[in-house]
This record gives structure tokens, C-alpha cells and sequence, in this order.
């Protein structure tokens, strides 16, 4: 293994990483927005805004990323009306193209995770809260939403991770970003392999800290699993053989 | 200068792309049914070593499904077709042969694809056999079934049979991964809708046309694999 060289691949990479994060982060909180939109309209019980919803869904779950993404960059320059258009500045960046379509597409997968969220709200909750005579903002706001956010955020982590790995498709239309760095390299070099090992264990790298970060918030989030501080062991201790051992009580799951 | 109208550009008519696109399409299917099954045949391996394996084994298959979910296809995907060539140039130097050998697109692409997606066979294929009731591995083995015999008529259907849901959605990964393999050149789908916007210079109704297809042919298999989950669960009790 020629340490040299990987060394000089990690510097050439590294510089991409702040336009992997920037399109990720971007799309990711625009589509969280968007797809917080479509759930609630999937559930309004609206007819036309539930199939308009729907077809979003459809559409955007059913055709690859890369196909939207052209769409968009090469696709809409086909109309001079777009061309003409105040949006055409943006439209025209492949920059503003990527976050677009990752934006889209996310929202399109993030909208039926926030949706299964939702739906799984005990209807108690929802009782209780209209019983003690909260408004519909109010009950949105302060029972509905975070119920819901705790719900979806394990399939919703996913998400993000996937964006990241989406964000390497901007690499196509242009853009220099950790893939198309190394693309670059690699077509320079030839040494596909060692470029690989780099820009590889960098998305990995990125992707550790994003799941660290999205246990930590599930863990902030879940007080109610937790174990008191210096209280009873609850009772998945003692159906844990390690934890009841360790405590000197009898028990343990029969496997 | 006058454009042909979507309907025109893309109908089988003297100057219509239809035909050129539905053979892209079908391309594009084989493609992704390469991956696919190479997918599943490193998927049922590496399940194997996380159910069955030594530390050794269960490890490697761990490792494997992690990476392979952390980096994106894309890069998969430069790996094989450049990493494939170099490899093939170098074996073609210790055989006498001088210069550069190219590996073929399809063969990169559907290896890339496959393994790519053999990290989320092996998680569908784990998860399937872990529902495999004991009682019937446990019966196959008292009335003397032996290990292949066990596999082949017990295992492996029951296995399918509660996998084939979560197959579907790691078919339609494939299926939208399988666009990817346009960057080696290959001319599948998203390749010919990039070649023919090119000549034309209407790329919006060419990628809104792949878009179609694609959409067509996710349709489809989706509705072929509820019919054969319903087929395959004939036996099984609704709870």
C-alpha cells in the first residue's frame, strides 16, 4: 500500500467535503419542510390535495434521482419561458439544480415516514388534548409534532443518511464535491482502488458522526425509556440475564 | 426552427425515438436484473456468515454490510469499471499482452449494482430466515433431512416466502440504481435519453420520457410482486 499516495488523495479530496455537507444539510432541512407539507396534506382529508400528494409521492418515488436531476439541469433550459424567467439565474447554477432535485426527492421519501409518524398517534392523546380545550395549532404544536418526531425519527435518520450518498450524484452535473473529486482523480491516476479507500472512508466517516448524532437526539427525546437515576431497576433490567446479574437479581430472558 | 411536439419526437414514426428509447429500456432491465441477482447470490452468502458463521466470517459479512451503506453507489460504480480495468490491464501484462484493457460497462455495472444492493439482500435475507419458525427446522432434521435437503425443501422456500415483500423494494432500488451505470457509457435508459437530447436538443422530453419508463416498468414489477406475495403466502394465516 503506497501511503504516499493516499495521503495526497485525503488532501485532494478533503476540500470537497464542505460541498457534500452544504447539499446535504441544504436539501435535507428544505425537505424536511416540503415533506412535512405533503404528510399533512396526504392527511387533510382533502380529496384533491391527498392525490395531489399522492402522485408526488408516485412520481418522485418511482423515477431515479439522477433522471430528476437532468430534468432540471438540462431539462428545464429547454423552455425559453424558463430562460426568460427571474429563476433562471438559479436554475441555470448547477448548484441550485442539485439542492432542487435532492430537495424533491427527499421530501417525496421523508413525507411517508412523517406520515406513518403520524398516523401512529394513539387517538387518546388527541382526545385528551381537544378534551382540555386546546386549538388545533396548539394541539399540533404541542402533541401531535413531537409525538410524531419520535416516532419517525429512527426511519428518518435513515433518510439523511441516504441524502448524504445522494449528494455524490451532483459529482454528474459538474459539481466538485467529495465524488467528483475523486472522480477526477481517479481518471487522472488510474488508481481507482486507493482513491476509493479514501473518498469511501470519508463518506463513512460523515455518516458515523450523522448516526451518533441522530442516537444522541433519539436519546434526548426518549426520557420516558430511560432508567432513573439511582430508582428501581425497571423491569427490562430484569429481563435483561447481564443487567440482572450484575444487580444480583434472580431472573433473566428464557432464550 | 420547429420542434416536434412530445408525442412526435417520441412515436415509432421515420424521425421518432420511440423504438430506440424501448430498447434502451429493456437495456436498462437487464441491468438491473443482473444486479439483482448477483445481489441476491452475495446476499445469501452473507447472510449465511451472520447467522451461521465463525467470528471470523460473521465479522467480514458485518463489515461489508456497513461499508457498503455508508458509501455512496456512485462510487461502486468508479470502482469497478476503473478499478476493473486496471486489474484487467495488469492480468493482461503477466499474459504478454501491452496496452489498456477495458472492462465492458455491463459487466462493471451490474457488479457494482450487485454488490452495492448485496448489503440490503443480506439484511432482508437475515431477517427472513430469523422467522423461519424453529419447530420446522427442527422437525426436517428429526425425520432425518440432510443439511442440503434441509436447505432446498424447508429453508429456502420458507426463507422466500417471508423475504419476497422486502425484495420488491430492494428490486425498485436497483432498478433506480441501475441509472447510474449510464456514466460507463453504457446504453441503457438514462445513456440513450443523454444521446438523444444531444441530437435533438430537447432534453426536457427526453429525461421526461425516461422518467415515464422508468415509472412504467416500476409499475409493473411492483404489481408482479404483489401477485407472487400473494401467490407464495397462499398457505399462510392473516393474523
Amino acid at each position: 500500500m503506497d501511503f504516499a499516495f493516499l495521503y495526497e488523495t485525503l488532501l485532494t479530496i478533503l476540500p470537497g467535503v464542505p460541498l457534500t455537507l452544504k447539499l446535504a444539510v441544504g436539501s435535507a432541512l428544505l425537505g424536511l419542510v416540503l415533506a412535512l407539507i405533503l404528510a399533512l396534506m396526504r392527511l387533510s382529508g382533502v380529496k384533491p390535495l391527498e392525490w395531489v400528494a399522492r402522485l408526488y409521492v408516485f412520481v418522485l418515488r418511482g423515477t431515479p434521482l439522477l433522471v430528476q436531476i437532468f430534468l432540471i439541469y438540462y431539462g428545464l433550459g429547454q423552455f425559453p419561458a424558463v430562460r426568460h424567467s427571474l429563476l433562471w439565474p438559479f436554475l441555470r447554477e448547477p448548484v441550485w439544480c442539485a439542492v432542487l432535485a435532492l430537495t424533491l426527492n427527499t421530501a417525496a421519501y421523508g413525507s411517508e415516514i412523517i406520515r406513518g409518524g403520524l398516523l401512529s398517534i394513539p387517538g387518546g392523546q388527541i382526545e385528551a388534548a381537544r378534551a382540555c380545550g386546546m386549538s388545533r395549532f396548539l394541539l399540533f404544536r404541542r402533541i401531535v409534532l413531537p409525538l410524531a418526531i419520535r416516532q419517525a425519527l429512527p426511519a428518518y435518520g435513515n433518510e439523511f443518511i441516504s441524502m448524504v450518498k445522494a449528494t455524490s450524484l451532483a459529482s454528474i452535473i459538474t459539481l466538485m464535491e467529495i465524488t467528483g473529486l475523486a472522480a477526477k482523480l481517479i481518471s487522472e491516476t488510474y488508481r481507482a482502488i486507493e482513491v476509493f479507500i479514501v473518498a469511501g472512508a470519508i463518506y463513512l466517516a460523515i455518516n458515523f458522526v450523522l448516526t451518533r448524532i441522530i442516537l444522541f437526539a433519539e436519546y434526548r427525546l426518549t426520557p420516558h425509556l430511560r432508567e432513573r437515576p439511582g430508582g428501581v431497576p425497571s423491569i427490562d433490567d430484569r429481563l435483561d440475564p447481564a443487567a440482572a446479574a450484575a444487580e444480583g437479581l434472580p431472573g433473566g430472558k428464557v432464550h | 426552427m420547429n420542434r416536434p411536439g412530445f408525442i412526435e419526437l417520441m412515436g415509432f414514426g421515420e424521425h421518432g425515438w420511440g423504438a430506440t428509447m424501448l430498447h434502451a429500456a429493456l437495456i436498462t432491465l437487464a441491468v438491473a436484473i443482473c444486479g439483482f441477482l448477483v445481489g441476491a447470490v452475495i446476499g445469501v452468502f452473507a447472510a449465511w456468515a451472520k447467522v451461521q458463521g465463525g467470528p471470523v466470517l460473521r465479522r467480514i459479512a458485518d463489515a461489508y454490510t456497513t461499508v457498503l451503506r455508508g458509501i455512496p453507489d456512485l462510487l461502486v460504480i468508479y470502482l469497478f469499471y476503473f478499478g476493473g480495468s486496471s486489474v484487467l490491464s495488469t492480468l493482461g501484462h503477466l499474459f504478454g499482452q501491452s496496452g489498456f484493457i477495458g472492462i465492458p460497462g455491463f459487466l462493471a455495472g451490474a457488479l457494482a449494482v450487485g454488490v452495492a444492493s448485496g448489503a440490503h439482500h443480506t439484511e432482508v435475507f437475515r431477517g427472513a430466515y430469523a422467522a423461519v419458525p424453529k419447530g420446522e427446522i427442527e422437525a426436517a432434521m428429526a425425520i432425518g433431512m440432510s443439511r442440503p435437503l434441509r436447505f432446498r425443501r424447508i429453508i429456502a422456500p420458507l426463507t422466500l416466502r417471508t423475504a419476497i415483500p422486502a425484495l420488491g423494494n430492494v428490486w425498485q432500488l436497483v432498478l433506480k440504481e441501475s441509472a447510474l451505470v449510464s456514466v460507463t457509457g453504457v446504453v441503457e435508459l438514462l445513456r440513450q435519453a443523454q444521446i438523444g437530447s444531444g441530437s435533438t436538443r430537447q432534453p426536457f422530453d427526453f429525461f421526461l420520457a425516461a422518467g415515464i419508463l422508468y415509472l412504467v416498468i416500476s409499475t409493473i414489477s411492483g404489481w408482479i410482486m404483489s401477485r407472487a406475495e400473494r401467490h407464495y403466502s397462499r398457505g399462510m394465516r392473516r393474523a
